[in-house]
């Protein structure tokens, strides 16, 4: 059983990322680290990739699902747009991650949070053009756990300045 | 703008016919032309002077509404109903988990979307169905506005959208009248805050508006961000820089 990789855009759509990680190249460094599938979520873009099922390598596409938790937690490695929620989504099901910055995305605030959790250890980031790279260069092993974030405080703040009992 | 300046325009005119009229009443020659003008001048004066303490009062009136919310309890009356702004995509998702931690007191829950979102509208009933269970049932509406900002529209027409959003926001948010209004950055919780803002300032209800920057915001303030944290009771941030750049703001951690 070989390993898969489970790539999301979003609620909106991100082509870029989508047509570098279908590129054949990206597909040869792919299955040189020993995954044979993988699992695209396009949202709304323009490109879809050509699906392909071949003896060693499987691509398949989908636009939209109620939830991609499945998705996550069965794939082994996850390539996501730079979104909060996918982000903390994958890191909460403690998969590794690779984000992919937007570039095109004005203002480009996304940055400051990938950038953050790369500082802190926990995920790699990349642009569309270096993604080859980043995919050869990573150590998966060397990423740090991610301890999911606390709403229970949010909600004790909350009780305490309303005046809830 | 043309408007004021109209009913400014009519203000003098009619000082002048009224300090004319008297001049006439009091019969006086046309030798007393500099008392005219003194009193055109006093007129223009008072006028002015008019204008400057109704200034003055509105500032006043938003101090006290902003003041007001430290002080506001809506809670002790047991249930507090919310007005949450939903965003497009990850701000829902934030949001939901937000939601997720608080207790059942808070009922019910008034979603406000954008028009174009129809993927928040099914997480948030996935989310309302794994809440309901057994004897409580979660009782939530779902409300819709106009988009006020696309991604990657400019700001000045952006300006000129969230106007137009406001002329919906703000008769929701007036017939809602929620105790609190939760939101954490997509463009749609700009026109619903000021909606709830407008309200206190008008004297209507003090609606206590809690803004939670949204995780992805490290190092600056969201757009949205920056226009609320002047109005908003309590300005949440989830990660530490912001919080020693924004002294007003508070830090619990990260909490989504």
């Amino acid at each position: 059983m070989g390993k898969t990789v489970f790539v999301t855009v979003g609620t909106t759509s991100f082509d870029d990322l989508i047509s570098c990680v279908s590129a054949k190249e990206t597909v040869r460094i792919l299955k040189g680290l020993g995954y044979n599938r993988l699992i695209l979520q396009i949202g709304r873009g323009t490109i879809e990739p050509a699906p392909c099922c071949t003896s060693d390598f499987l691509l398949e596409f989908f636009r939209y699902k109620d939830s991609l938790v499945e998705d996550i937690k069965s794939a082994d490695l996850v390539i996501s747009h730079a979104g909060a929620g996918s982000c903390l989504e994958t890191l909460g099901e403690g998969k590794p991650l690779i984000v992919v910055i937007n570039e095109q995305l004005m203002s480009n605030h996304q940055i400051e949070l990938a950038k953050q959790l790369y500082k802190d250890g926990h995920l790699y980031y990349c642009t569309c053009s270096t993604i080859g790279n980043t995919l050869q260069t990573m150590n998966l092993s060397a990423l740090k756990n991610f301890s999911p974030g606390k709403p229970e405080n949010f909600a004790a703040f909350l009780d305490k300045v309303v005046g809830m009992k | 703008m043309g408007a004021e300046c109209h009913v400014l325009e009519t203000f003098l005119r009619a000082g002048h016919m009224c300090v004319t009229s008297l001049a006439d009443y009091w019969e006086l020659g046309t030798g007393c032309g500099p008392l005219l003008e003194w009193m055109e001048q006093l007129w223009l004066l008072v006028v002015l002077a008019v204008l400057c303490l109704l200034a003055l009062l509105l500032a006043l009136r938003v101090w006290l509404v902003l003041r007001q919310g430290v002080e506001c309890r809506p809670g002790r009356k047991g249930c507090v109903s919310l007005m949450v702004v939903a965003g497009s995509g990850g701000h829902t998702t934030e949001i939901l988990r937000l939601l997720s931690s608080l207790s059942k007191s808070y009922s019910p829950t008034h979603y406000v979307l954008a028009e174009t979102d129809k993927m928040s509208e099914d997480k948030i009933h996935l989310f309302e169905n794994t809440r309901t269970s057994g004897v409580y049932k979660s009782t939530y509406s779902i409300h819709r506005i106009p988009r006020s900002r696309e991604v990657r529209q400019s700001w000045s027409s952006s300006f000129l959208t969230t106007l137009q959003s406001m002329l919906y926001s703000f008769p929701l948010t007036a017939r809602l009248q929620p105790d609190l209004v939760l939101c954490n950055g997509p463009g749609t919780c700009v026109p619903a805050c000021f909606s709830a803002f407008l309200l206190g300032v008008f004297g209507i209800k003090k609606i206590i508006i809690i803004y939670v920057e949204s995780i992805c915001r490290v190092e600056t303030l969201s757009l949205s961000g920056r226009l609320l944290y002047y109005i908003s009771d309590y300005f949440i941030v989830q990660w530490p820089q912001l919080q020693t750049k924004y002294p007003k703001s508070i830090y619990l951690g990260r909490i989504v």
